[in-house]
C-alpha cells in the first residue's frame, strides 16, 4: 500500500473540499472493497477521504409522499432490518444475498453500488479493459459479461442492490465538484460502459460524491431481487435479476426488470419487461420474460452457461414478486 | 524393578484414554490467546515481502534493486533470481525487498516490478485437455502397468496379447462402462500463509517457522545459511493450516535469515495471499479415459484406463497406484501420462493421490451401477470379495462391508435410494445420493518423548512434534495421564520446538501413533521406578502396583495405597526424567499399527435450472484402530468432510489460458464452502475389539479422500447425467446438462 494523506470530514462541504484539492483521492464508505484494491496496489490515491464520520451521509428518512432518502453511508445491516425498507424486498433479497454479517455491518449502500469491478484481470493489475478487452476474449471469461461486451469493457458490474434500486426506480443525490453543484439522477444514470483505459465504470467526475439514494413511493409495486450463487458464502453471485412490477385487474401493468453481474453495468431489460406487459404472472410468462431477457446475449468463449442462468434469474425474480414458487433453491 | 508391558488398557479398564475432553489449546485458540507464526513481531524487526514474476514463463531480462531502494522505509533488497534465469510460474518469488512498514515493503515490490523486465516464453496449463498437451510437447510417458490373469504365451508378443486380452475381455463383459472423469488442481489455501519471523542472537538462529517439521527443519535452514542444526532454533506454537505443504524451510525464509544477518535486525516475511495459493503448494490434477467391464452380477473383471495430469513445471501425474482405487480387479491395464504446465510444483496435499484416485475411478462403478440400473450400494459391496478372497486392498472387506452397513443405516440408504436419475423432481431440484471407500496406511513415525516427573508431583514432557490442529497436545496428554492415573488437566505437554527431543513430521496420518507410542513409553517407564519407590516404602511389590485415581494403589490391598503427590515425594530432590522412544519398524509394538478403511456416503439436491447443488447430509464412517480422543476423532473428520466437499463443488485452480496467471489467487475467487453450504455431517467411529486391538492408527489423511467420490456419485444419481471433472460447479452442472437431453 502506498503511503496516502487520509481525512475524515464532518460536513458535505469539507468533505468537497477534500476531494478538490488531493490529487487523486478515493472516497472511503465502508472499505470493504477500496481498502483490498489499495493494498494490492490496485489503486493507489494520494487521498483518502473516509466520509463515514458525515452526519448528514448517515441518515433514513420517511419524506412526505413516501418517499424514502437513504444517506449513502447507511450501512446494509440497518437496510436489512428497518421497516422503510419493508415495501422494497428486492433491496432486502441483495442484501441478504451477500451473506456476511461483517460486510453487512461495515458496507454502505454508496460504497456497494459504487464498488469496484470483481474482473480478474481488473483486479490482478491488468486495468480495467485489459489489453483492450483481449485478454478477456482470450482468456478465462468465465464470469464475464454476456451483454454490452460488444467493446473493449468485458467486465460485469459487481453491485448486488443497483440493479434492485433501478428497478424500483431509484434516484441518487450527487453533489460537487463545486460547493453549489447538486443532482440528482436515476441511479442507471450513475453506471457507463468505459472506452477508454483509465474511463472508470460510474459517471461521478472527480470531486463529486453520491449523498443519498432516494427511493420513490412504493405505489402497489411487488419487487424481488434473485441471484444465482455458488454456495451460500458472500461470493458474488454468477447471474442475477431484480424486478419490481404492478399489477392491474390481475395482468401486469408495468415492469422494470434489470439484470446483474451479467454485463458491464446493471442491465435494464426492456424486452424482458415488454414480454410480460399485459400478461398475468405466471410460470409461463415469466419463462417468456426470462427467454426475452437473454435473446440478444452474446456469451464470450467460456460463459455461455450465464444466459441460462440470467434467464432463470429474470423467471424467478418475477415469481417471487409475484409471491410464487420459484421452483428451485 | 517393576514390570512393564508396552501395552494399552482394555476398553472398560480406561479412565481417561478413549473418553470425551476438550481440546487443551481450545480455549487458547477461540479467545486469540493462542499465538501462530504470523502473531510473532520482534522488537525493531523488517518486513520483508517477496516480488512475485508476473509472467508465468519466462526469462527474465532486466531486473534491478534501484527503484525500491529510492523508496523511502525500505532497508534491504534481495534478489533471488538474476537476469537471464527462465521462470517457469507465475509468482515465483524474484527478490525479496525488507522495510520499516509492510506498506515500504510493498511499494518498493512494486517499483521493482514496475522496472522489471522479461521475454516472454510458452506458456501452457490447460491439461485437462491432453491432445493440447500433446500438441505442445508437454507430455511424458508416466508408469504404466497391465496385469492380466492369463499369461502371453511363449511364441506371443506381449504388448499384443495384452492388447487382444483385454479387447476380449471386454467383449465378453455383460456391462461395459466407458468414461472421461476428472478432478482439478487444488490449492493447500492456508489460512496462515507460509512464512517466518527470523532472528540471529550470538551467532545462532531463531526461527519462528510456520510448520508441521519443527525437528526437521532446522536443518533446512542451517545448510544454506553454513551453519549447523544446533545452530538453529526453529519454534511453532501453533499453525494455521498446512495439510502438507509446510514441511520445508522454503527459500524466502531463508532469504528473510540472510537479510536479518545482512541487517542486524529481526526480519518478518509471510507470504501475502495470492502467493500463498500460487507458491504455498497445490495438489495435482488427474483426468482419466476408462472402461471398465463387468459380469452380470456387476463384479468387475476389466480395468483398462488412461490418466493424466500435472503436478506443475516438472510434470508427474496421479500415481498409477490408486487406479483403480482401492478394487483391485484382477485384468487391469493402466496407462499414465505426465503433463508439464507453467505451474508451481506440487505439494503433499492431505493423503496424497488418493484423493483424485478415488473421485476419478468410484465414479466408473457408479456409472456401472446406474448403466446395470442397480443399487449403487450393491455394486460397491459386491465387488469388495471376501476376507479370504479380497477384491480391495488397505483394510479387509469385512470392515469396509460392517461400514457400509452402519453408513447405510445412518443415511436411510434403502429408504431413499431410487435409480440414477429416476428420482422424484420438486420443481426443478433432484436428489440423490452416492458413496465411494477409502483406505490409508497412517501407522506411527518415529517419536521421543522426554518426560520428567517433579518432587512436588507435576508432570511435563517434551517432544519436538507440533499440533496441525488436530489435537496432538490433547492426546499426547490423555496418553500420559491415564498411564501416570491423572487427570488431564495435571500434564503439562511442550511440543513446537526443534530443541525438544526428535519427533517425525506431521504428515501421512503418522502423529497419533507415533507420538502416542513415545508418551505412552515414556509414561510407563517412569511409573516403573514410582511403583518401585512406593513398593519400597509400603513393603509390598511393585508388580502389584498400579496408578489410579491420583493414587498408586496395590491391586493386592487396596489399604495400601499413597496419594500420587506423596508418591512423587520419594524421587528427592531432582525430578525423575525417563525418554521414551518409538522407531518405526525397528520398535517391537502392539500399541500401534497401520491400514485403515472408511466408507461414505452423501446426499444431495441439484437444481437442474441453475447447476447449483447443495448438500443435504454426509456421512462419514472410519476406522482407525484404537481411538485416543474420539471428540478430536470426530472433530478431524468433521473437518476432513467439509474439505471434501471443498474440492467435490467449489475449489478449483483457474490458470488464464492465454497468460497463464493464477486468476483466482484470492479469498473473493478462490471459492470454498461456507457454513451453510456443508448440510448435515454425521459421523461415526468405527472401534470393534478386532479392530481396536491393532492400536493406534492416525486419521488425518484418510475421512478426505472419498468425499469427491460420493459427492460426485450422489449428483449422477440425481440427475441422471454425470458431470465428469471436480469441481461440479453450476458451469459444469449445465454444460453436462445440455449435453444429454433429458429423457
Amino acid at each position: 500500500m502506498k503511503n496516502f494523506e487520509y481525512a475524515t470530514p464532518t460536513t458535505e462541504a469539507e468533505v468537497l473540499e477534500l476531494l478538490a484539492d488531493g490529487g487523486q483521492a478515493e472516497i472511503l464508505a465502508g472499505g470493504t472493497d477500496l481498502v483490498g484494491l489499495m493494498k494490492k496496489m490496485v489503486i493507489n490515491p494520494d487521498r483518502v477521504v473516509n466520509v463515514m464520520e458525515v452526519p448528514s451521509f448517515k441518515t433514513l428518512e420517511q419524506l412526505d409522499g413516501g418517499v424514502v432518502a437513504i444517506g449513502a453511508t447507511v450501512t446494509l445491516d440497518v437496510l436489512l432490518s428497518h421497516p422503510y425498507l419493508d415495501p422494497y424486498p428486492a433491496i432486502r433479497h441483495a442484501i441478504g444475498g451477500i451473506a456476511s454479517a461483517p460486510l453487512q455491518c461495515q458496507g454502505t449502500l454508496g460504497g456497494e453500488v459504487l464498488q469496484r469491478p470483481q474482473c480478474w484481470f481488473y483486479r490482478g493489475g491488468k486495468g480495467l479493459l485489459a489489453a483492450a478487452g483481449r485478454d478477456v476474449e482470450d482468456g478465462d471469461n468465465r464470469f464475464h459479461a454476456i451483454f454490452g461486451n460488444s467493446g473493449a469493457a468485458k467486465f460485469v458490474s459487481s453491485s448486488r442492490i443497483a440493479p434492485a434500486l433501478i428497478a424500483l426506480g431509484a434516484t441518487a443525490r450527487v453533489v460537487g465538484p463545486s460547493p453549489t453543484d447538486e443532482q440528482f439522477l436515476p441511479v442507471e444514470a450513475l453506471f457507463r460502459i468505459p472506452r477508454h483505459e483509465g474511463e472508470r465504470e460510474n459517471t461521478l467526475l472527480p470531486g463529486q460524491v453520491v449523498t443519498h439514494v432516494i427511493l420513490p413511493p412504493v405505489d402497489e409495486a411487488t419487487s424481488a431481487t434473485y441471484e444465482v450463487r455458488h454456495g451460500e458464502g458472500p461470493d458474488y453471485p454468477l447471474a442475477s435479476a431484480a424486478a419490481a412490477i404492478r399489477f392491474e385487474g390481475g395482468f401486469i401493468k408495468d415492469a422494470k426488470i434489470v439484470l446483474g453481474q451479467v454485463a458491464p453495468t446493471p442491465w435494464i431489460s426492456h424486452e424482458a419487461a415488454d414480454a410480460i406487459i399485459g400478461y398475468s404472472l405466471n410460470e409461463e410468462t415469466a419463462e417468456a420474460a426470462g427467454k426475452a431477457a437473454v435473446a440478444s446475449a452474446q456469451p464470450l468463449s467460456m460463459n455461455g452457461y450465464k444466459v441460462q442462468l440470467a434467464k432463470t434469474a429474470v423467471k424467478r425474480a418475477l415469481l417471487l414478486a409475484a409471491g410464487k414458487e420459484t421452483g428451485g433453491f | 524393578m517393576a514390570e512393564v508391558s508396552y501395552t494399552w488398557p482394555a476398553k472398560d479398564k480406561t479412565s481417561v484414554l478413549g473418553k470425551r475432553h476438550d481440546r487443551l489449546d481450545g480455549l487458547a485458540k477461540a479467545t486469540g490467546a493462542a499465538k501462530y507464526t504470523y502473531d510473532i513481531n520482534l522488537k525493531n524487526q523488517l518486513i520483508a515481502k517477496g516480488l512475485g514474476c508476473p509472467h508465468a514463463h519466462c526469462r527474465i531480462t532486466t531486473i534491478s534493486a534501484d527503484a525500491a531502494k529510492k523508496v523511502p522505509g525500505v532497508v534491504h533488497v534481495e534478489i533471488l533470481r538474476q537476469a537471464g534465469a527462465e521462470i517457469e510460474w507465475e509468482g515465483e518469488l524474484l527478490a525479496v525487498v525488507a522495510a520499516e512498514s509492510e506498506g515500504a515493503a510493498a511499494e518498493g515490490v512494486k517499483a521493482m516490478r514496475d522496472a522489471l523486465k522479461y521475454e516472454a516464453l510458452d506458456v501452457f496449463v490447460t491439461e485437462a485437455d491432453l491432445e493440447a498437451a500433446k500438441a505442445a510437447g508437454r507430455t511424458t510417458a508416466g508408469a504404466g502397468s497391465t496385469t492380466l490373469e492369463k499369461e502371453a504365451g511363449d511364441d506371443e508378443d506381449e504388448k499384443e496379447f495384452e492388447k487382444k486380452e483385454i479387447e476380449r475381455l471386454l467383449k465378453e463383459s455383460a456391462h461395459v462402462v466407458e468414461g472421461f472423469y476428472g478432478i482439478d488442481v487444488i490449492t493447500h489455501c492456508c489460512l496462515e500463509p507460509h512464512g517466518s519471523t527470523v532472528e540471529w542472537q550470538d551467532g545462532k538462529l531463531i526461527a519462528h517457522h510456520s510448520t508441521q517439521n519443527v525437528s526437521g527443519t532446522d536443518d533446512q535452514f542451517a545448510q544454506p545459511l553454513g551453519i549447523t542444526a544446533g545452530d538453529v532454533t526453529v519454534h511453532c506454537d501453533h499453525i494455521g493450516g498446512g495439510f502438507g505443504s509446510k514441511f520445508q524451510a522454503d527459500y524466502w525464509s531463508i532469504a528473510a535469515a540472510r537479510i536479518a544477518k545482512e541487517t542486524g535486525r529481526p526480519v518478518k516475511l509471510m507470504l501475502d495471499r495470492d502467493q500463498e495459493l500460487k507458491l504455498g503448494g497445490s495438489r495435482p490434477s488427474g483426468y482419466i479415459k476408462v472402461r471398465l467391464g463387468a459380469d452380470k452380477d456387476g463384479i468387475i473383471k476389466v480395468w483398462d484406463s488412461e490418466h493424466w495430469g500435472t503436478s506443475g513445471a516438472s510434470g508427474g501425474a496421479v500415481a498409477q497406484g490408486v487406479v483403480p482405487y482401492v478394487f483391485t480387479p484382477k485384468n487391469l491395464r493402466r496407462v499414465v501420462t505426465n503433463i508439464k504446465t507453467n505451474c508451481a510444483q506440487q505439494r503433499a496435499w492431505r493423503a496424497p493421490n488418493h484423493p483424485q484416485g478415488c473421485a476419478i475411478t468410484h465414479v466408473a462403478i457408479d456409472d456401472l451401477a446406474a448403466k446395470m440400473g442397480a443399487d449403487s450400494l450393491e455394486i460397491f459391496k459386491k465387488n469388495l470379495g471376501t476376507d479370504d478372497e479380497p477384491g480391495v486392498g488397505g483394510a479387509k472387506p469385512s470392515v469396509y462391508a460392517a461400514e457400509m452397513d452402519i453408513a447405510a443405516k445412518l443415511m436411510d440408504w434403502k429408504a431413499k435410494w431410487h435409480p440414477h436419475g429416476k428420482g422424484p423432481a420438486k420443481g426443478s431440484v433432484v436428489e440423490g445420493l452416492g458413496m465411494a471407500i477409502h483406505t490409508w496406511g497412517g501407522a506411527g513415525h518415529n517419536s521421543t518423548c522426554r518426560l520428567k516427573i517433579y518432587p512436588d508431583g507435576s508432570v511435563e514432557t517434551q517432544c519436538g512434534s507440533q499440533d496441525l490442529g488436530t489435537g496432538t497436545r490433547t492426546v499426547m496428554a490423555i496418553v500420559v495421564a491415564e498411564t501416570l492415573g491423572l487427570p488431564v488437566e495435571h500434564i503439562k505437554i511442550n511440543i513446537g520446538s526443534s530443541k525438544y527431543p526428535e519427533s517425525g513430521p506431521s504428515g501421512g496420518s503418522t502423529t497419533v501413533g507415533g507420538v502416542s507410542e513415545s508418551h505412552r513409553r515414556a509414561a510407563l517407564d517412569a511409573l516403573a521406578k514410582i511403583r518401585d519407590l512406593v513398593a519400597a516404602k509400603l513393603e509390598v511389590n511393585a508388580d502389584d502396583l498400579v496408578a489410579a485415581g491420583g493414587k498408586i494403589v496395590s491391586t493386592k490391598d487396596a489399604g495400601k495405597s499413597v496419594s500420587w503427590k506423596e508418591a512423587c515425594s520419594l524421587i528427592g530432590l531432582k525430578p525423575l526424567e525417563v525418554e521414551g522412544k518409538y522407531v518405526r519398524g525397528m520398535t517391537p509394538t502392539t500399541m500401534s499399527s497401520g491400514g485403515v478403511g472408511g466408507v461414505q456416503m452423501a446426499h444431495v439436491a441439484v437444481d437442474r435450472e441453475t447447476g447449483v447443488i447443495k448438500m443435504k447430509k454426509f456421512v462419514a464412517v472410519q476406522d482407525m484402530g484404537l481411538i485416543v480422543s474420539p471428540k478430536q476423532a470426530e472433530s478431524q473428520i468433521y473437518g476432513a468432510v467439509i474439505m471434501g466437499i471443498a474440492f467435490a463443488l467449489f475449489e478449483q485452480r483457474i490458470c488464464d489460458p492465454k497468460t497463464g496467471v493464477f486468476v483466482n489467487a484470492e479469498m473473493a475467487t478462490y471459492k470454498l464452502p461456507r457454513l451453510g453450504d456443508i448440510g448435515e455431517i454425521v459421523v461415526e467411529l468405527y472401534e470393534p475389539e478386532s479392530e481396536r486391538s491393532r492400536g493406534v492408527i492416525g486419521l488425518g489423511e484418510p475421512p478426505v479422500i472419498s468425499p469427491g467420490g460420493a459427492i460426485s456419485n450422489a449428483v449422477a444419481n440425481a440427475l441422471g447425467v454425470r458431470v465428469p471433472i471436480l469441481p461440479l460447479t453450476p458451469q459444469r452442472v449445465l454444460e453436462a446438462l445440455a449435453k444429454t437431453p433429458k429423457a
